[in-house]
């Protein structure tokens, strides 16, 4: 375990009505902590308490070794040290952009500089003057963004800050999301359910579900733990490191993973740069022999670990490619046809492989 | 003019002062009373409104017949008001005011609550984030956000205490430049010739009105 000062150590409880919150956690200081969960699991409950916003949640947070609550001793919401982003971006709506973004860096006695850069990086200046009520809603969660980070906060926390956005908007603050991940140089703790995000922005991964903590650990472990109920959802899959090896003319990457080399389409990379891709269970599907007569560009050789069954006669298989874990979701008829055994060796074709960055 | 005008300039005077007095006290008291029944979740929430909506149902005489009793020498208010070297305040203005206070408070605590209310728990949240505390959080972001609504119940306040009757004849009675107001002049006046009186009440409390729905049709276009 890490030294007190470098984590962000969590114990919480609170108890609503039949709802119960149950949470023990140790997040380090670097990087981006996604909670993962279905709604109504706790995982906003929970953020909302680290930021002392819950007065019923009993427990300690401790920030780099900082005290923020204990039992016997509570510092309330607005003596800690923390940057919230709201799912509905709770912009003070009397105030302009640049009222908005004054607002908790004069309370803060954050550096001049700081409120410059951030306005710098996630392009605010156009907006200064703005409303709130006259932004869009990507403006507005950049603008909660930049006013979090401006307080020179200790962790960020971000509430579901995509999900009151359409598939358009998203897309568009995702690259600020990116900025914010890279140049904050403080812990994020994002929580969200969507399984897209988690894949794109995840270092670590905390996964909840009715108030408790089912697994936690570095994101692509929890992901592809296929143990896991993540791993039979309808959109199953696995996330691996890659890095471009090169770019063809055509817009086709080849890329380096720990499985084997794949081929993905997307936007031009130099060679050497790290992406991460998405490979979805539905979209890989097993053969006894290598088919060159295919149009299938992804086949890798792999050994078959288990099978799950899964509701409608189908069955998700686990598969190892070069020690890599990949699934496969293949219908049951299939397995038998095919007299699948655990241990063997197979080939695996995938129809379609995601990049994530 | 029937009236000789010192009795009408006198109740002029003495109605706005009390008007005057009774809205700042009552928003004094009214915005932290209000706050409480916006956000508080106690028990006491509910009999607490119902004590302060009160007023708008009860027959004024009811209240005056009561406070009357309180105010009165031998009366608990009275007892303590001698106690502190105040004396009685039965027909007086400080017995009027007080009465004013309770008589027109829920027209000053409902709009207030409704605006209160109307403040989402995540503006507040963002603020204590951002290091706002309570106390800066209701300057810096309750208050501008209710101003609307202060300015309502400022108006209603003061237009409500201009207009009660019973409560003061019940209480203050009827003296000439202390507790003789607007209200009570008129009735006195009703033998003689009270129309310019009315018709300038009747034409004050319209004027009010209009003003409000005007704010509130800005209001509504500004956060709509």
């Amino acid at each position: 375990m890490a030294e007190p000062a470098n984590t962000l150590e969590i114990s919480l409880r609170l108890v609503r009505g039949a709802f119960q919150l149950h949470a023990d956690l140790h997040l380090p200081m670097q990087g981006t902590t996604v909670v993962f969960g279905p709604s109504g699991c706790g995982k906003s409950t929970l953020l909302r308490a680290i930021a002392g916003l819950e007065p019923a949640a009993s427990g300690q947070v401790q920030i780099a070794g900082e005290r923020w609550q204990a039992p016997q001793f509570r510092l309330p919401a607005h003596r800690r040290a923390v940057g919230m982003v709201f799912q509905h971006s709770a912009l003070l709506p009397h105030l302009s952009v640049e009222g908005n973004l004054r607002y908790g860096w004069k309370r803060a006695g954050a550096s001049m500089a700081l409120l410059a850069q951030w306005i710098e990086r996630l392009q605010l200046a156009p907006l200064l003057a703005r409303r709130p009520h006259s932004l869009s809603g990507g403006e507005r969660q950049r603008v909660a963004l930049a006013r979090a980070l401006v307080t020179a906060p200790k962790v960020l926390l971000l509430d579901e800050p995509l999900s009151a956005l359409d598939a358009q908007r998203r897309s568009e603050i995702l690259p600020f999301l990116e900025t914010v991940r890279r140049d904050a140089g403080i812990p994020i703790v994002y929580v969200t359910h969507a399984v897209e995000e988690v894949a794109r922005l995840a270092d670590h991964l905390v996964l909840m579900d009715a108030g408790r903590i089912t697994a936690a650990g570095p994101a692509l472990d929890v992901l592809n733990r296929s143990d896991l109920p993540l791993a039979l959802r309808d959109d199953a899959g696995v996330v691996l490191d890659a890095q471009v090896i090169e770019c063809d003319p055509h817009g086709l990457l080849a890329l380096h993973t720990g499985a084997g080399t794949l081929y993905a389409h997307g936007p031009a990379h130099l060679p050497g740069t790290p992406l991460r891709v998405r490979i979805q269970a539905r979209d890989v599907s097993l053969a006894l022999h290598h088919h060159d007569d295919s149009s299938l560009l992804n086949l890798l050789p792999a050994a078959l670990v288990a099978w799950d069954a899964l509701p409608g006669g189908q069955v998700q298989v686990r598969l190892l490619a070069n020690g890599t874990p990949l699934l496969a979701r293949i219908s049951h008829r299939s397995l038998d046809r095919l007299q699948l055994q655990p241990g063997m060796a197979l080939w695996v074709q995938i129809k379609a492989v995601a990049l994530l960055v | 003019m029937q009236a000789d005008t010192p009795a009408w300039i006198a109740a002029v005077w003495v109605t706005l002062k009390l008007s005057g007095f009774t809205t700042v006290i009552l928003l004094i008291v009214g915005m932290p009373l209000a706050w409480w029944l916006a956000r508080s979740r106690s028990f006491w929430r509910a009999p607490v409104g119902a004590v302060v909506a009160l007023p708008m149902v009860l027959p004024p005489t009811v209240l005056g017949f009561y406070l009357l009793i309180g105010l009165a020498p031998a009366g608990p208010i009275g007892q303590l008001t001698q106690a502190l070297g105040l004396g009685s305040l039965a027909f007086t203005f400080n017995g009027l005011l007080l009465a004013s206070v309770l008589y027109s408070m829920p027209f000053v605590v409902h709009p207030l609550q409704a605006g209160f209310a109307a403040i989402a728990t995540d503006t507040l949240d963002a603020a204590a984030s951002l290091r706002a505390g309570p106390l800066d959080r209701f300057f810096s972001v309750v208050l501008p956000l209710s101003r609307p609504s202060l300015l309502t119940a400022s108006l209603l306040g003061f237009a409500h205490t201009v207009g009660e009757f019973g409560v003061v004849l019940m209480v203050g009675g009827n003296i000439e430049g202390q507790t003789r107001v607007l209200s009570v002049l008129l009735y006195d006046q009703v033998e003689a010739d009270a129309h310019v009186l009315a018709a300038c009440l009747l034409a004050f409390s319209f004027a009010l009105l209009l003003v409000m729905q005007w704010l509130g049709r800005r209001t509504a276009v500004l956060h709509g």
